[in-house]
């Protein structure tokens, strides 16, 4: 089978041909490569890639999947890992100076995963420095360029994961999301994503963001493949006490859902001002192709959405400076070569290590956390995130789902945003909720606008509601087309 | 570790960021910035603070404040060491190491 043929099939497909003897695991892995070889030195997408090393392992897992050793559903599918996700051995930069030379002497728990199911490895992905941005403009290896069109962002901070998929370049990818660092890229560049419950997927090994809202996740190229992909990588673990029991997904289950009798809730709060007109008409036309379907849609009105962005950032930036406090110049990291004392050790290598946005932020955090300003901020943050999980508590009695916009526009260029962070933070007004609470929420492409940009359209679920989400938009799917649509057909459809 | 309560000098009054704030966040965050990071950043952390502030018109009388929504019940495991001896790997990061413990300059004059 030529290259071009296997590029062109969804993780599952490729799984499935794997299995029956059409295609080989080394096969798939030679074809993303030469798509990497072909495409990444524009697009930026990987940090790093595994050549022989991933060919020697699609090796290994094909001789097991032959000997009927290895039955998982994405074996020996190559896939693609963001770079805040430390592989033992292989340095883990999180997109910073601060750790380009770091090695992790530890595997995080979801790569132990996914080596025990025999997914292969292709490369690490570029983001934002520490997640810490809305475009994957900020990482110290340089910006990520969009698929679709090249002057502007994928998004962020899962910039490359997000390009990886929707650029042909891996069949599926894990990045992790903070406020919308993976739904927001798969709305920018045309591709699916989940953000899973917080809690059913390890955190250990994630290079720590904010540790509250921090969650691994998968993006892929239908939601289908996001299931199987999440799946994989679900579960308790004893490292990280945070971890729920989860169910996975059942994905015939979810091939088969019916719209018949699905409660959709939209905020209308989520089309106020500032949302592009455009982008506003591509998720409005989506969300009556469900009550075509049979769900029922009802407008409602979600008022603390108002206060999402300032509680996100007092959060986040609270828990960033203190996670990020580790990062002395001492134990692992960048060391500055100038520093005599030690008390100049601390403050060189921070200030040499880390780009201006993450300073930023460690500083916001001190901020809203120095005494006099506690209770105003931070306690105040921690009382409006009761408040928002009681409005989506009182939501979730009457709908099943709430369908919005991912982000309030498409893609921007590169280079809008950085002059103005306030701006960029704005990005996320709709993707920070569910962070805040905890929510699983996911991002299907939705639309394209008129420069042929794709548009994402968010759902957000109760608690454990992913079989209900994944359901409904493997529904969307399969009476759309727009998650068909990739980059280079676009000279085609336009 | 760097520790918060090494510093005791009262905060600055609430105000936009100014040059006295920001040296005193650098303080806090063990960070200097260049001039124009100086500059930078009291300008962008002014705006981000204003928009900020909006959350102070939330009315959240007699809301307790919420730290965990998903996991409420303390997770305990037993008293048990389950991790070897890897010293050797975890000193392969530090930028300076000598004698199996990592180093620094004299603390202590």
């Amino acid at each position: 089978m030529k290259d071009e043929n296997i590029l062109n099939m969804t993780a599952l497909e490729v799984a499935r041909a794997i299995r029956s003897g059409d295609i080989t695991s080394p096969q798939a892995t030679e074809a993303v490569l030469s798509a990497i070889e072909e495409k990444d030195g524009e697009l930026n997408g990987y940090i790093r890639v595994f050549g022989d090393r991933a060919i020697a392992r699609a090796s290994e897992v094909q001789k097991q999947i032959e000997r009927g050793a290895l039955d998982y559903p994405l074996a020996g599918v190559p896939y693609a890992i963001k770079d805040n996700i430390c592989t033992e051995g292989i340095p883990t930069t999180c997109g910073s100076k601060m750790l380009e030379n770091f090695i992790p002497p530890y595997s995080a728990t979801v790569v132990h995963d996914l080596e025990r199911a025999g997914a292969v490895s292709v490369g690490k992905l570029n983001l934002d420095e520490f997640c810490m941005g809305s475009t994957s403009e900020t990482s110290f290896f340089g910006p990520v360029k969009n698929p679709w069109d090249t002057t502007r962002v994928p998004g962020g901070s899962s910039g490359g994961a997000a390009a990886s998929v929707a650029a042909r370049m891996s069949f599926y990818a894990y990045g992790s999301d903070t406020g919308g660092s993976i739904r927001q890229p798969c709305s920018y560049c045309g591709v699916s994503g989940i953000k899973p419950t917080y809690g059913s997927v390890s955190r250990f090994g994630l290079i720590a963001y904010a540790s509250s809202l921090d969650q691994i996740g998968p993006i892929g190229r239908d939601m289908l493949d996001c299931a199987a992909a999440l799946n994989q990588i679900i579960g308790k673990d004893p490292a990280d006490q945070t971890t729920i029991d989860t169910v996975p997904i059942d994905l015939s289950a979810a091939s088969e859902f019916s719209g018949k009798g699905l409660r959709i809730g939209v905020p209308e709060d989520f089309f106020a001002e500032g949302i592009d007109p455009e982008v506003e008409a591509a998720v409005r036309k989506a969300v009556h192709v469900f009550s075509e379907l049979g769900a029922s849609v009802t407008s409602f009105r979600l008022p603390i959405a108002r206060y999402a962005i300032p509680t996100y950032y007092i959060i986040a930036c609270a828990e960033a400076c203190s996670n990020l406090s580790r990062y002395d110049g001492i134990k692992y990291g960048y060391r500055s070569q100038n520093a005599k004392s030690l008390s100049d050790i601390y403050v060189m290598s921070r200030s040499e290590g880390f780009g201006l946005e993450v300073k930023r932020r460690i500083m916001l955090g001190n901020y809203v956390l120095s005494s006099g300003f506690y209770d105003a901020y931070y306690k105040k943050a921690l009382q409006s995130k009761a408040l928002i999980r009681k409005a989506f508590d009182e939501a979730f009695v009457k709908y099943d789902l709430i369908l919005g916009p991912t982000a309030p526009s498409t893609a921007p260029r590169i280079g809008e945003s950085l002059s103005d962070p306030l701006r960029m933070y704005l990005s996320d007004v709709y993707t920070v909720l569910p962070n805040i609470v905890g929510l699983p929420s996911a991002s299907i492409p939705c639309g394209f606008d008129r420069n042929n940009m794709p548009v994402g359209l968010q759902m957000i679920g109760p608690y454990r509601s992913e079989q209900t989400m994944v359901g409904a938009a493997c529904l969307f799917q399969r009476s759309t087309a727009y998650h068909l649509r990739f980059p280079e057909k676009r000279g085609e459809d336009a | 570790m760097i520790r918060m309560t090494d510093i005791h000098e009262a905060p600055p009054e609430p105000a936009s960021i100014g040059a006295e704030q920001i040296e005193y966040l650098e303080q806090l965050a063990r960070i200097r910035l260049s001039g124009e990071e100086k500059e930078r950043t009291a300008r962008d952390l002014s705006k981000i603070l204003d928009y900020i502030e909006m959350l102070g018109e939330l009315d959240t009388e007699g809301v307790d404040p919420l730290s965990h929504p998903v996991t409420t019940e303390p997770v305990f495991r037993e008293d048990k060491a389950v991790n070897d001896d890897r010293r050797d790997a975890m000193l392969r990061n530090a930028p300076e190491h000598k004698d199996g413990c990592f180093k620094v300059p004299k603390t202590v004059e």
